[in-house]
């Protein structure tokens, strides 16, 4: 499985995405791998706006018929706004995971926690190690 | 052997296919330490001929009283197509119906079942049915702590006028989950849940509010007001409702302004017998917006290969195969063979046969109430209008009467006495269409003579 | 291969299609009577309920019924579910009119037929699980399992160890174990199981300690084999000051050959309507009643039928105070027990025996012919128990030929598919259990079935992916039905 690891984003190891916005808010989502497992996605659930989050914790659900995954913030922040374009068409998930499939985005309580996050050539490797 | 087929030679022929001696060698991987003994405390087999005839002196034993017990389970005529139908082979002894395309009769009656109920409720969207009312309570208690968003404080408020064994079990099942129930009494003249006890709670974080229609009593509740001011403070409203009586009363969708967030009930007035206590279901339906929070099978149609209509199971995601610790419910199945008999009832008797069943069984406990409350020492507790259920007031303890009734052959009502003492004796009476005005009189008489009887001695 | 199934039949419309206004069954239709309600109580529109003869519900629900798998017309290898036959004298005698009349809260002095055999049946159970007690109110296996662990919570609570709210579980559990933990509240730890399919001792030892509630195991577990190291996970866990929760979704394997008792369980939940041979009824209803050892006793669900003398009653809160409470309206599915009881009762204490015996001998059987075919166990080194598990994994890869493939194409031959995906954790499996109740013959066609679908994967493998073809519908779009919900069926605009 080829997988799509835009040099320009950080990842986690539970397969979000983070793009910094030159407002120094970050858009986030799942990555191309990520949705590539989910299948044929037919529900999302986004944050509501005004949420504190913590990192780690469960933001969004995303669901396949198969299956239902939760989506973790990557890192601690206020919620700016949740991608409401999904819920008519959460299929953009699959077919654009890092462009109009972002899920959310987020006022980073320490931006330079999005540093310490895995790059795209970290995230390669980890993907690489997992598939053996 | 009953229901093994294995002659001598069939068992031979298999263990040597296998490449062991004795059926015992398969048993070679548990510990010698852990092997049962004889099962003494187990009877020996009986033919069905002898159990049939056991069966048949027990049943003869508890004999036919003829009833007038409500309070959560309703003696309606079922038609006998329904049971004749359900018990075929293809419905009785299917499995859950995950293998869609082997399952097409199953599904397409629950898409069915969905309509009728989520309309007869005014609602949006229901499940394939629960196990039963009492618990299907429950789980919509639980079911709002996770629709509602805003509501942080996993308060209910529960009135006294809901069925106390109802209140009972949505504590045994949702109190593990940290969920308070908070009393809300009723008005000791209407019998109504007491609007200014309900609010006391005006400004404060309200999770939910229950509302059952008619309430325990019998007695019907102003739900409009009640449903607004529930969604004034930001609560969901959870209807519990009588199917049957829904044929008259205006359905919980309608409730208020906007109507209920979610409406449960029991299923079994809709062609299920009452059968000793059950299998019953419990039905469940809400607003298309919370379906993800809905716990139960839920089926939709969708199209095959060839581009055909057909049904099957859908929002499995949701569910405890898929979701695991984290799903909105551990049930798996529904009632299907009992949701099975209501779609087939609600087939047959139709929206004219529905309004019969209710408005006959709204007036022969009308005339039975009339007709008890002219004895002495027995009077209605409550002056309010009701469907099918009344609470009345006796003058002397209500068990030992009830025994003596049982003694006539009738099934006199519920003690509600425990439940309530703050109201001294109280029996709580049901008539259905299923009762003649000479079971009415029939009944009368065997009362005044218990009365008379007591009083005497 | 004849591709026509014989419950092929053409598209049955809904019975809202079938509706005419004015159109009834007046056959059924008690008199008109006047009911006075209140206006602003009153409903405003009829629902939306077929208006249909009799005669043509009748067809259209039995048309539907012709549109199933069953038990009475096809074999279910449905590994975990146990569909053996399901006699037809249990339901005859438990829909006798005075059991069906009879309200559930009408006097005991009316009842005590069916108490007996409810009282009857608490004991056999006891007798045949090795436990002290049994509760038979849960109304189904999940409802049971919840009861197990609400009594595990409440007993660590009564003894004011208040920290223990972990309960373990194999990552191999049924779904239903980590969903009940949650449902009370308790927090899940997944350990997983070794090459062979047992427990892995070492990571359960790692999570074992004062947080430890209990543990849930089904054994056979849901990976077909005996969990050979019982003895020493009881005494593990035991020590640390957990109880162990037994589902006994795979009771049928070990009936009469093993108690859960003596193996050291504490809690037990059967499934009635598996080991004990209630219907499915499509999905429900079944009977998840509970067994328990003596540190238990107090807090079994309510009711639970007593005895004095001999007079039945049912034990209520007054009588079992620290009960966990109520799980539904009145006392469970009593239909359903009444069914149970009749079926110990024919199959007696021992042909009870006899039953993991014969379930036993047609798995094995199954497994050794599947074997000789070029079939993969899971397993390989394992007996099978009531259950084993096949792996399509080479199937999967060398044909693109899954086990989804596998299960569709089954039907077209007449079979029920086998239990596919589960346990998550063995990729491409088919979980296999022919129950008892089967002939020789019959297993032997399934197993052709199985050999002349494996030689259509390896010769026209497209085939299997566009199965079934000759059932009333062929594979349908879950995309489609999770994405535009269709759940009720709305009058043509």
């Amino acid at each position: 499985m080829s997988n799509n690891v835009p040099a320009e984003l950080r990842y986690t190891k539970s397969h979000e995405w983070v793009r910094k916005n030159p407002d120094g808010t970050v858009t986030i989502g799942i990555t191309d791998h990520a949705q590539h497992a989910l299948g044929d996605l037919v529900f999302a659930e986004t944050p509501e706006s005004g949420r504190a989050v913590a990192a780690g914790e469960a933001c969004a659900v995303v669901e396949s018929v198969k299956a239902a995954s939760d989506v973790y913030a990557p890192v601690a922040g206020t919620v700016v706004a949740g991608n409401e374009g999904l819920a008519d068409a959460p299929e953009k998930i699959n077919t654009d995971p890092y462009g109009e499939g972002w899920l959310w985005t987020l006022k980073p309580a320490a931006p330079q926690d999005v540093d310490a996050l895995l790059d795209a050539g970290g995230y390669d490797k980890f993907l690489a190690e997992s598939a053996e | 052997m009953a229901f093994i087929p294995h002659t001598d030679d069939d068992v031979r022929q298999m263990l040597a296919t296998i490449g062991v001696g004795r059926i015992e060698d398969l048993f070679d991987e548990i510990p010698p330490a852990l092997r049962a003994g004889p099962l003494t405390g187990i009877p020996p087999a009986a033919s069905e001929m002898e159990i049939g005839r056991l069966m048949s002196e027990r049943a003869a034993q508890d004999g036919r009283p003829l009833n007038f017990i409500g309070a959560g389970a309703y003696e309606h005529h079922i038609p006998a197509a329904v049971w004749a139908i359900v018990t075929r082979g293809e419905i009785y002894s299917a499995y859950t119906p995950y293998q869609a395309e082997a399952s097409q009769g199953t599904l397409q009656t629950i898409y069915e079942y969905q309509t009728m109920i989520a309309s007869l409720t005014g609602m949006e969207v229901s499940n394939a049915s629960l196990y039963d009312g009492a618990s299907g309570l429950a789980e919509a208690c639980l079911m709002a702590v996770r629709a509602n968003r805003r509501s942080k404080s996993l308060r209910i408020l529960m009135p006294r006028a809901v069925n106390p064994t109802y209140r009972k079990c949505v504590q045994a099942i949702a109190g593990n989950q940290n969920l308070r129930f908070e009393e809300v009494g009723y008005d000791a003249a209407s019998g109504q849940t007491a609007f200014d006890a309900v609010e006391r709670h005006s400004g404060s974080d309200v999770t939910a509010i229950v509302i059952q229609q008619p309430n325990f009593f019998g007695t019907l509740e102003d739900v409009d007001r009640l449903t607004d001011w529930g969604h004034k403070q930001g609560a969901l409203v959870i209807a519990v409702v009588n199917p049957t009586s829904l044929a008259l009363l205006k359905p919980p969708g309608e409730w208020g302004e906007h109507g209920v967030d979610i409406a449960v009930g029991e299923g079994q007035p809709l062609g299920v017998p009452l059968a000793a206590g059950g299998p019953y279901f419990g039905f469940m339906t809400t607003r298309m917006e919370h379906v993800r929070q809905m716990p139960g099978r839920i089926v939709g149609r969708t199209l095959d290969l060839d581009g055909r209509p057909g049904f099957t199971l859908t929002l499995q995601a949701r569910e405890q195969h898929i979701r695991r610790g984290k799903a909105t419910s551990n049930i798996c199945t529904n009632q299907g063979l009992l949701m099975s008999a209501a779609t087939i009832y609600l087939a047959i008797v139709g929206p004219e046969g529905l309004e019969r069943v209710a408005s006959a069984s709204m007036a022969r406990t009308a005339e039975l109430v009339a007709e008890l409350t002219k004895l002495n020492g027995v009077r209605e507790a409550f002056a309010t209008p009701r469907f099918h259920e009344a609470l009345l007031k006796l003058d002397r303890p209500v068990g030992p009467v009830l025994d003596e009734l049982a003694r006539h052959g009738i099934a006199g009502g519920f003690d509600a006495s425990a439940d309530y003492p703050e109201l001294g004796p109280t029996l709580l009476v049901c008539a259905t269409e299923t009762k003649t005005s000479g079971d009415i009189a029939a009944y009368a008489a065997a009362l005044r003579t218990v009365l008379g009887t007591a009083r005497a001695a | 291969m004849n591709d026509t199934h014989p419950t092929s039949k053409p598209r049955e419309p809904t019975i809202f299609d079938l509706s005419r206004t004015g159109r009834s069954a007046t056959a059924q239709m008690p008199p008109a009577m006047t009911a006075h309600v209140p206006a602003e109580l009153r409903r405003r529109r009829r629902p939306l309920l077929p208006e249909v003869s009799e005669l043509q519900a009748v067809r259209h629900y039995t048309r539907l019924s012709q549109m199933n798998f069953s038990i009475d017309t096809e074999f279910y290898p449905l590994g975990s579910c146990t569909m053996k036959y399901n006699p037809r004298g249990c339901n005859q005698y438990a829909m006798l009119p005075e059991f069906l009349g009879r309200h559930p809260l009408a006097p005991v002095s009316l009842g005590q037929g069916v108490l007996a055999c409810l009282h009857d049946l608490q004991e056999m159970l006891k007798e045949v699980t090795g436990m002290q007690g049994v509760s038979l109110t849960p109304m189904a296996g999940a409802q049971g399992e919840f009861a197990g662990v609400a009594m595990i919570r409440a007993y660590h609570r009564a003894r004011g160890d208040l920290a223990r709210n972990e309960i373990i579980v194999p990552e191999a559990a049924h779904g239903t174990n980590p969903a009940t933990a949650s449902m009370c509240g308790m927090k899940v730890i997944e350990i997983p199981c070794n090459a062979e399919g047992d427990v892995d001792l070492e990571a359960l030892r790692h999570v074992v300690g004062p947080s430890t509630a209990g543990i849930m195991l089904t054994n056979p577990s849901t990976l077909g084999v005996f969990e050979r190291t019982i003895a020493e996970i009881a005494t593990l866990v035991h020590d640390a000051g957990g109880l162990l929760y037994y589902d006994g979704a795979n009771l049928n394997a070990i009936l009469g050959k093993v108690r859960p008792g003596d193996m050291g369980f504490d809690v037990i939940h059967m499934n009635l309507h598996k080991t004990f041979s209630t219907p499915h009824g499509g999905g429900g209803p079944g009977a998840g009643a509970v067994g328990v050892g003596a540190r238990l006793l107090p807090y079994l669900p309510i009711p639970v039928v007593g005895r004095d003398g001999d007079r039945y009653r049912w034990l209520d809160e007054r009588d079992l105070p620290a009960s966990i409470g109520r799980l539904s309206g009145f006392m469970g599915n009593a239909g359903v027990l009444l069914r149970a009881y009749i079926y110990m009762r024919m199959v007696g204490r021992e042909g009870m025996q006899r039953i993991g015996e014969f379930a036993t001998l047609n798995a094995n059987y199954l497994l050794a012919r599947f074997r000789q075919a070029g079939f993969d166990p899971a397993y390989p080194t394992r007996r099978a128990t009531h259950e084993f598990i096949l792996t399509m994994k080479r199937e999967a890869r060398e044909h693109g030929a899954t086990a989804m493939d596998f299960a569709k194409r089954l039907l077209d031959f007449g079979y029920h598919a086998p239990t596919t995906y589960f346990p998550l954790l063995v990729p491409e499996c088919l979980l296999i259990e022919p129950t008892e109740t089967e002939a020789k013959e019959t297993l032997d066609g399934f197993v052709d079935a199985m050999i002349a679908i494996q030689r259509e994967a390896a010769e026209d493998a497209a085939r299997l992916k566009g199965a079934p073809y000759s059932l009333p519908v062929r594979r349908l779009d879950d995309v489609r039905a999770a994405k535009h919900l269709d759940l009720t069926w709305k009058p043509a605009a």
